[in-house]
């Protein structure tokens, strides 16, 4: 009987794994097929150089890159300190009973919804932005969107850091204590290196929301098809673009390059995780 | 004392649907006794007219729901030919090749302006079409050249998919460039809000959504307001259309007919748009 049991259960498990993996498989197949019209034939390089104009009969997606490169990259700028201060508050440095206010707080950030981090933005952070640098113009610009998706992508990445210090053996911990280390010491020289792998996770989930959040930046980031010339330029991202670009005629070429555009999002996401966790070997600790 | 006046509130609280029921009885009757769903989406600017018609009919008939989502005049015209809504709606007449697809019915209740628009605060308050033109393709970019003040100009447009862009593509630009650093919204109401909370901006919405907040701007010395778009001397204009995949039936059909109607053409004008009717 047990047996039957395990066996039902591994096979069920074995079909969800084999599902989410297809899943991911299929998604790239179907952006492939339908986007093979403007992949076909070298084409495909080609729209990642150019610009956006379809009156001119020109579907690049350079402006979208580089802002979905600018916007995810200086948003895990921020959220990075702010994360991991936080974490190192929770992981010893601050009193056991504010960290423990401090860690559902996060847990409960999670779960807000994008839209009212837009909503926030537009009315709270965009006039400061404005009024703050002139030559910001209308206030949305990389630099509201970016520390907005700070917000967003935090309690992400605390959580997996604070998964990486809570997984540090208590054996190490309880060695520093014995040497004489200080709270700050134990955290730098034994805990930090010992979480990395944590640390590196959490950044490569933080940077994958950032890179996939939509609404944050279709709402204050101003949505040009420029590429941006500094952080206070008006920019779009891929998601952005998508969203914005999936409402026109079926028929148009713009629309059928939005799947292009959707691919070249899976490969440049493919390709900052691939980097992070580059990174994060090298520097890692010898294990 | 308080507690009679309170209870006076009470009264005229609980008598007012009465009152609203038994004024609008007569157009609510084909609606009586049916149940179901209404599903609309599409055109921004018709969201006033369509919230209203909706609490009208939701009000006098609880067993009846309509629901309704932006998106746009390219989304309202997809959805409602691929079945997904009842009512697609669109500030611009369906193309022949969208017609042709879909099989679709049109039906326009409204004619709506496209004004041209800045902040509140901004001394512009009228241009000439060449130099609308030349701010949207870049080539004015300071309020100063206008005679505003020393700041540079913010472009704001709609996505391609919006009616409201192009109309005010065609008749306000003549098909003339947007410049590629213009900021992008995706509502008329994102639209005023956007105008609303920059000093420097300038952007085009629908006559029907312009107040206080924003302050419309002469074109070739015409204001866009209700009474110049009904003249016909503001001619930045489009009707206002709700589509259909192949002839409206049951509740659909009821809908149409009673944005139509006098009553529906009443909120129209409440709304600030010109009634077909």
């Amino acid at each position: 009987m047990t047996r039957v049991t395990q066996q039902t259960a591994r096979i069920v498990f074995f079909l969800s794994a084999a599902v989410s993996a297809m899943a991911a498989a299929l998604v790239f197949g179907f952006l492939l097929v339908f986007g093979f019209p403007l992949i076909g034939g070298g084409e495909f390089f080609s729209l990642l150089a150019r610009p956006w104009s379809p009156g001119q009969g020109l579907y690049g997606f350079l402006p979208m890159i580089t802002g979905t490169a600018a916007i995810s990259f200086l948003s895990i700028v921020f959220a990075l300190p702010l994360s991991l201060g936080t974490v190192c508050f929770m992981g010893g440095l601050g009193p056991a009973r504010i960290s423990r206010l401090v860690d559902g707080f996060v847990r409960f950030m999670t779960g807000i919804p994008t839209v009212i981090y837009g909503f926030l933005g537009i009315f709270l952070l965009v006039p400061v932005v404005r009024t703050l640098f002139t030559s910001a113009g209308s206030g949305m610009c990389i630099l509201s969107a970016s520390l907005m998706l700070s917000l967003l992508v935090s309690p992400t990445m605390i959580i997996f850091f604070k998964d990486g210090f809570d997984s540090v053996d208590v054996r190490y911990i309880q060695a520093a204590d014995a040497l004489g280390a200080d709270s700050v010491q134990r955290l730098i020289y034994v805990i930090l290196p010992e979480a990395w792998p944590g640390i590196v996770t959490g950044i490569i989930m933080g940077l994958g929301r950032a890179m996939g959040d939509t609404l944050i930046a279709l709402m204050i980031a101003g949505n040009a098809v420029h590429v941006p010339g500094s952080i206070l330029d008006s920019a779009r991202t891929l998601t952005s673009h998508i969203a914005l670009v999936s409402a026109s005629d079926y028929d148009s070429l713009a629309f059928k390059s939005i799947f292009a555009c959707g691919l070249t999002l899976y490969v440049l996401n493919a390709f900052a995780v691939i980097a992070v966790r580059r990174l994060g070997r090298k520097r890692g600790p010898v294990r | 004392m308080a507690l009679k006046r309170s209870i006076l509130i009470v009264v005229l609280m609980a008598a007012c649907p009465f009152f609203l029921i038994s004024a609008q009885a007569g157009a609510m009757d084909p609606f009586s006794g049916l149940s179901g769903e209404i599903r609309i989406s599409g055109g921004t600017a018709h969201i006033p007219v369509m919230k209203e018609a909706a609490k009208q009919i939701m009000r006098a008939n609880p067993e009846i729901s309509i629901s309704i989502a932006g998106g746009g005049s390219g989304v309202g015209i997809k959805q409602v030919g691929e079945g997904i809504v009842d009512i697609g709606n669109s500030g611009r007449a369906a193309t022949d090749a969208e017609v042709e697809k879909y099989g679709l019915k049109l039906f326009k209740w409204a004619i709506d302006g496209v004004g041209v628009a800045v902040n509140p605060d901004n001394p512009v308050t009228a241009l000439t079409k060449a130099q609308l033109k030349d701010i949207y393709s870049g080539k004015i970019t300071d309020w100063k050249n206008l005679g505003g003040k020393d700041a540079p100009i913010t472009v704001y447009t709609r996505d391609e998919s919006s009616g409201t862009r192009s109309v005010f593509w065609k008749k306000a630009l003549g098909k003339g460039d947007i410049v590629s650093s213009a900021n992008f919204v995706v509502s008329n109401g994102a639209m005023k809000t956007a105008i609303a909370n920059d000093p420097n901006a300038i952007g085009y919405v629908s006559v029907g959504h312009m107040d206080a907040s924003v302050a419309g701007v002469a074109l070739d010395g015409v204001s866009p307001t209700i009474d110049t778009v009904k003249s016909g001397e503001y001619t930045v204009a489009r009707g206002l259309y709700s589509n259909t995949k192949g002839d409206p039936s049951g509740l659909t059909q009821l809908f149409i007919a009673y944005l139509l109607s006098p009553e529906g053409q009443r909120i129209v004008v409440q709304k600030g748009f010109v009634p077909v009717n």
